[in-house]
């Protein structure tokens, strides 16, 4: 573009001299340029610190004294916003409730038969796990003190699905403490400050839970659906299992030795939607609608093994 | 900038800040959400200069990862090459221009998106690029191109703009 300018200068006989830049706003290049590499090193400094030290790393302090002096505004900006979000809710659930009735009625006769058939099996398990003397990993709910917590924050932007929960180590909180709601699974503890912790969501594409077809018995692994933001899909599942559509997924809750499962046995994640395979695959492809619903948490469980110190 | 009119920035900034992690975030809408901290820093480029507005990222993005307990210095370090980028532009090509804060904030949105999605993956966190690239990022497109005049308008209403010598062009033409 300057050269054509240039070159059309020249015939028309002109002549175009380029002004110095005009330091309207009292910044020189050498002075904006070096505020900007400094920052921009302090970027670079901050991410590779706080990245590689782990809860007692040289920012892990900073980090935390940040993040509870923030907290109070936080925790207070969320009560202010809270009532605006139940009106926008219960607006939004008008639209959905007639249809939604019909569907919950029907699901309450089947929950009432099963609770029937599910009192018996309770009762014969808990006689035959005394004739065994068997000896099972921690359960939900009763191996666990759940810790209440109001979800005070969200991460934007595309690359995380994490909430910010305002209960911390002060609470008894560790990382890899399992997080749920009412409604089932939420996710996983990853980072704790002494009155605020970092929860993973399932839907995060690094989460992932061991999981079992409540009917079935089928075994597989639960994580994000590439593409989609809030759907599941059951990865793992052996061709010759057994698999169907509306069937519901728990967690699973392995060990072996000493190693078990972040996820205690039979916390609800969702129900089956959609089953098929191809003869090329290895596994079902099983995809899960969670019960949580991720975009409206407003408050949370973290289950804290009973008797931590 | 005036230490008051810096102060005002800076609060401006921080309340944004705290504003986009505990609501703006959690409003979805077509599997986006707005970055309302993204639009403002880059309104404060455009009114007040590219440093101001690289510093104003900067803190902006503490903020954030504070709040949100991230990796420290992921947002800041977006933020202040936006706050850059907004400054320069306003400073340069995008003076006097009306809609300079439109095509600053849809232009550094999709930027800022994908230099996120590069800055995720150089982490080693896992990011499908449809998601961010496409079903996140083109309605956080719209939305942020929405609020773009409005946010302008309200900054420029608390901040005030930079003061600028607007009759001196860049090239002057000597016959």
């Amino acid at each position: 573009m300057s050269r054509q300018r240039s070159a059309r200068s020249a015939a028309l006989g002109l002549t175009v001299r380029r002004l110095p830049t005009t330091n309207t706003r009292g910044n020189g290049p050498l002075r904006r340029r070096l505020v900007v590499g400094l920052l921009v090193l302090a970027s670079l400094v901050l991410i590779s610190l706080s990245f590689r030290s782990d809860d007692s790393g040289p920012l892990s302090g900073v980090e935390s004294a940040g993040a509870t002096a923030l907290r109070p505004l936080a925790v207070g900006l969320e009560r202010i916003a809270q009532p605006f979000r139940d009106v926008y809710g219960w607006a939004d659930s008008l639209l959905s409730a007639r249809s939604e009735a019909e569907a919950l009625r029907a699901e309450v006769q089947e929950l009432r038969q099963r609770t029937i058939q599910s009192e018996f099996a309770l009762q014969e398990n808990v006689y035959l796990r005394e004739l065994l003397d068997y000896i099972d990993g921690p359960r939900f709910p009763a191996d666990f003190d759940p810790v209440g917590a109001e979800v005070t924050g969200r991460p934007s932007g595309a690359f995380t699905q994490a909430i910010v929960i305002a209960a911390g180590s002060k609470h008894g909180i560790q990382v890899n403490d399992p997080v749920v709601n009412a409604d089932g699974l939420v996710g996983v503890v990853v980072r704790v400050a002494p009155r605020s912790a970092r929860v993973q969501l399932l839907t995060d594409e690094e989460a992932a839970a061991s999981a079992i077809d409540l009917r079935t018995g089928a075994t597989g692994i639960v994580r994000h659906a590439r593409g989609t933001r809030e759907t599941l899909v059951l990865d793992r599942v052996r061709k010759q299992d057994v698999v169907r559509r509306g069937n519901e997924i728990v967690t699973a809750g392995w060990r072996a030795g000493t190693l078990s499962s972040l996820y205690p046995k039979g916390i609800p994640i969702g129900r089956v939607t959609s089953v098929g395979q191809t003869d090329t695959d290895l596994f079902q492809q099983v995809q899960v609608d969670p019960y949580v619903d991720f975009g409206s948490l407003d408050a949370v469980l973290v289950l804290v093994p009973t008797g931590r110190p | 900038m005036t230490p008051a009119s810096w102060l005002r920035a800076v609060a401006v900034v921080f309340v944004v800040a705290l504003l986009q992690v505990v609501i703006v975030s959690s409003l979805v809408v077509a599997g986006g959400a707005p970055d309302l901290l993204l639009v403002v820093v880059v309104v404060l480029g455009l009114l007040r200069g590219s440093t101001p507005g690289a510093a104003l990222g900067f803190v902006g993005g503490i903020v954030v990862d504070l709040v949100t307990l991230g990796t420290l210095g992921v947002t800041s370090l977006i933020l202040t090459l936006a706050g850059f980028w907004a400054g320069r532009y306003g400073e340069t090509t995008g003076r006097d221009r009306r809609v300079a804060p439109v095509i600053a904030v849809g232009t550094i949105t999709v930027l800022a998106g994908a230099f996120g999605y590069v800055l995720h993956y150089l982490l080693d966190q896992e990011v499908v690029a449809g998601h961010a690239l496409v079903t996140a990022l083109a309605p956080a497109f719209v939305l942020n191109v929405a609020l773009a005049l409005p946010i302008y308008a309200l900054v420029r209403a608390i901040v005030g703009e930079g003061v600028r010598d607007a009759s001196a062009p860049e090239v002057e033409v000597l016959v």
